[in-house]
């Protein structure tokens, strides 16, 4: 499906660090979104993304999942490279997670008009650079696509795991755990592989927050950019709508909960 | 040029969201002037689908397909989007569709839009509202490729009763070949899933402590509900995290939402605001929830939620 034949020879060439052959190489998607707390707005007539004074983070899913790259490079050995697709706006986010422990940063130099897009710059790297692990999270917290992971591996023909809650890996064999509607699936598989990481995968409180150490040691990391290929436009955005305000919110006397049922029953038809 | 949905069924038994996409893709087959398909796989009663628009089922009954797999799966979706010379897929939102979805658009070659909450704006090219964001905006987005492929989101659309002369027929696949094996599934037994409920009760830091959480399950008991807490309540530990309802929990869509004693972070509001019908009780007047709430009451929850447990059980044995 994916032909990177082509590219393989250039790419090489272009890479600066090399790690001992049997160790396992994992790339951690990076997705650069306005902080939880943002307000969102639009500007350009509501096409675009307002990001005057938003503060930009790593994405909250792709951070369990590259704390969890931390825990597989401190105790059984791993590389950790960090990726985005974005411009140069992005770099600060790149930094902080190479200030989280990540050897080397790479940046696709696009600026993505969808999933897709983002999915085939990944994966030619993937393939090029033959990372035996992927991890990616559930969805960006800002276009919510969550499409670039399954695509990844649909794309590189590597096993996939959807909204990933555990994993743990011994040689080649993965066991994971996926959250599903009514608990979680215990699955088997084995490397290579791609991972849509959300919380659990490491908790809340694992979560680090860089030291002075790793803010000065990011700075000397190597942050590669490169050129973005094979732009996809199979879908785009037209135009950003806000919700409507809502209504007054109705009230009820803590003494009269019976109105409350009467306004869910006969007004809300909820009951 | 059939429309193509893939009809989810579980033990048999077709999901709620299969009807419901079923609903879409009729509505969206009459815009075009067109058909729509099922895939059906290992359902019992494929003329159900009768009921909800669908003119003709790829019936699928084999006995190795009966667990879930993401690739096999889309790999028989992408058979029959072939098969029926189809240009637009359409999925529904559950775990297993989406797990599905991103792999079949890189099969089918799709162009691909989740979180779809609109009948098709515009037609030419393919443009569809979407959720974005995380709820705290609206999208919309055109499809350029000639293959489309959009996952409604639930209880967006709704599930739309339209009878139609289904045609049922057996359709053979070749099943794809995978590395993914589940080797068991951990199910909540007889819980209403956060996913699946209409309506969702949930408790938060101002319930005090997880001895507490019998007022959240009693009322849920009486509504039919599910129950999910916020985010501190499962980070201490209260509740497990399956509960969790919020921006990097749980997204919740369902027609009522009650939150007690939560006091309305910006991040939990974004994991419930599609939500039809949000109702706050919260002992702060000035909590945020007052101000992205239809109803509200300021009380403390350890007299209010009783006293409406006792309520709607009245109501209910007046109302079945």
């Amino acid at each position: 499906m994916f032909d990177n034949k082509n590219f393989k020879l250039n790419y090489v060439f272009l890479s600066t660090k090399f790690y001992p052959l049997n160790i396992m190489k994992i790339l951690v998607c990076i997705s650069h979104v306005p902080d939880t707390t943002s307000k969102i707005n639009f500007t350009e007539n509501n096409s675009k993304f307002d990001e005057n004074g938003v503060q930009f983070v790593i994405n909250p899913n792709d951070e369990f999942g590259l704390t969890r790259a931390m825990w597989f490079k401190e105790k059984q050995g791993a590389s950790v490279d960090v990726i985005n697709v974005g411009l140069a706006d992005t770099e600060p986010t790149l930094r902080k997670a190479l200030a989280i422990g990540a050897d080397k940063a790479i940046r696709i130099n696009s600026d993505p008009k969808n999933g897709l897009n983002v999915a085939k710059q990944i994966a030619y790297i993937v393939s090029s650079e033959s990372y035996d692990l992927v991890i990616g999270g559930r969805e960006s917290i800002d276009y919510n696509g969550g499409m670039v992971p399954g695509m990844i591996a649909g794309l590189v023909n590597y096993n996939f795991v959807d909204k990933c809650i555990s994993l743990e890996i011994n040689n080649d064999s993965i066991t994971a755990a996926r959250e599903i509607e009514e608990g979680k699936e215990i699955i088997e598989s084995k490397l290579p592989l791609v991972i849509a990481g959300q919380k659990g995968l490491v908790e809340e409180s694992d979560l680090r927050i860089p030291n002075m150490r790793g803010i000065m040691m990011a700075r000397r990391k190597e942050l590669q950019v490169i050129n973005a290929i094979d732009e996809d436009n199979s879908t785009c955005t037209v135009s950003f709508e806000k919700p409507k305000p809502k209504g007054e919110i109705t009230l009820v006397s803590s003494d009269n909960v019976d109105e409350l049922i009467n306004l869910l029953h006969n007004e809300a038809k909820a009951i | 040029m059939a429309i193509l949905i893939y009809a989810e069924s579980e033990n048999g038994k077709y999901k709620k969201d299969s009807f419901e996409i079923a609903s879409y893709a009729r509505v969206t087959a009459d815009k075009l002037n067109t058909s729509v398909t099922a895939v059906s796989i290992n359902a019992d009663d494929p003329n159900e689908l009768g009921n909800y628009g669908v003119d003709k089922v790829l019936h699928i009954s084999n006995d190795s397909l009966k667990n879930f797999n993401a690739v096999i799966y889309a790999d028989i979706i992408k058979q029959a989007f072939e098969s029926e010379s189809s240009n637009l897929a359409i999925l529904s939102s559950s775990s297993n569709a989406k797990y599905l979805g991103s792999l079949l658009s890189v099969k089918i070659n799709a162009g691909y839009i989740t979180n779809v909450i609109e009948i098709p704006k515009e037609f030419d090219p393919l443009t569809v509202k979407r959720n974005s964001f995380t709820n705290k905006a609206f999208e919309y987005t055109k499809i350029n490729s000639k293959n489309r492929q959009l996952a409604v989101s639930k209880n967006s659309h709704g599930v739309i009763e339209n009878k139609t002369s289904i045609q049922i027929e057996t359709f053979e696949v070749t099943l794809a070949s995978s590395e993914i094996n589940v080797k068991s599934t951990e199910k909540a037994s007889n819980k209403v899933t956060i996913a699946d409920a209409e309506i969702v009760v949930s408790g938060g830091r101002g319930l005090k402590g997880p001895e507490n959480w019998w007022m959240v399950e009693e009322l849920a008991d009486v509504l039919g509900a599910a129950t999910a807490c916020s985010k501190p309540v499962s980070d201490l530990g209260w509740r497990p995290h399956s509960e969790h309802v919020g921006q990097t929990g749980k997204l919740v869509s369902s027609n009522l939402y009650i939150a007690i004693g939560i006091s309305g972070a910006i991040q939990h509001l974004a994991g419930i605001n599609s939500s039809k019908v949000k109702v706050v009780i919260n002992n702060d007047p000035d909590a945020p929830f007052f101000k992205a709430a239809d109803y509200g009451i300021v009380g403390d929850a350890f007299e209010v939620v009783p006293k409406l447990i006792e309520g709607l059980k009245t109501f209910k044995s007046q109302n079945t």
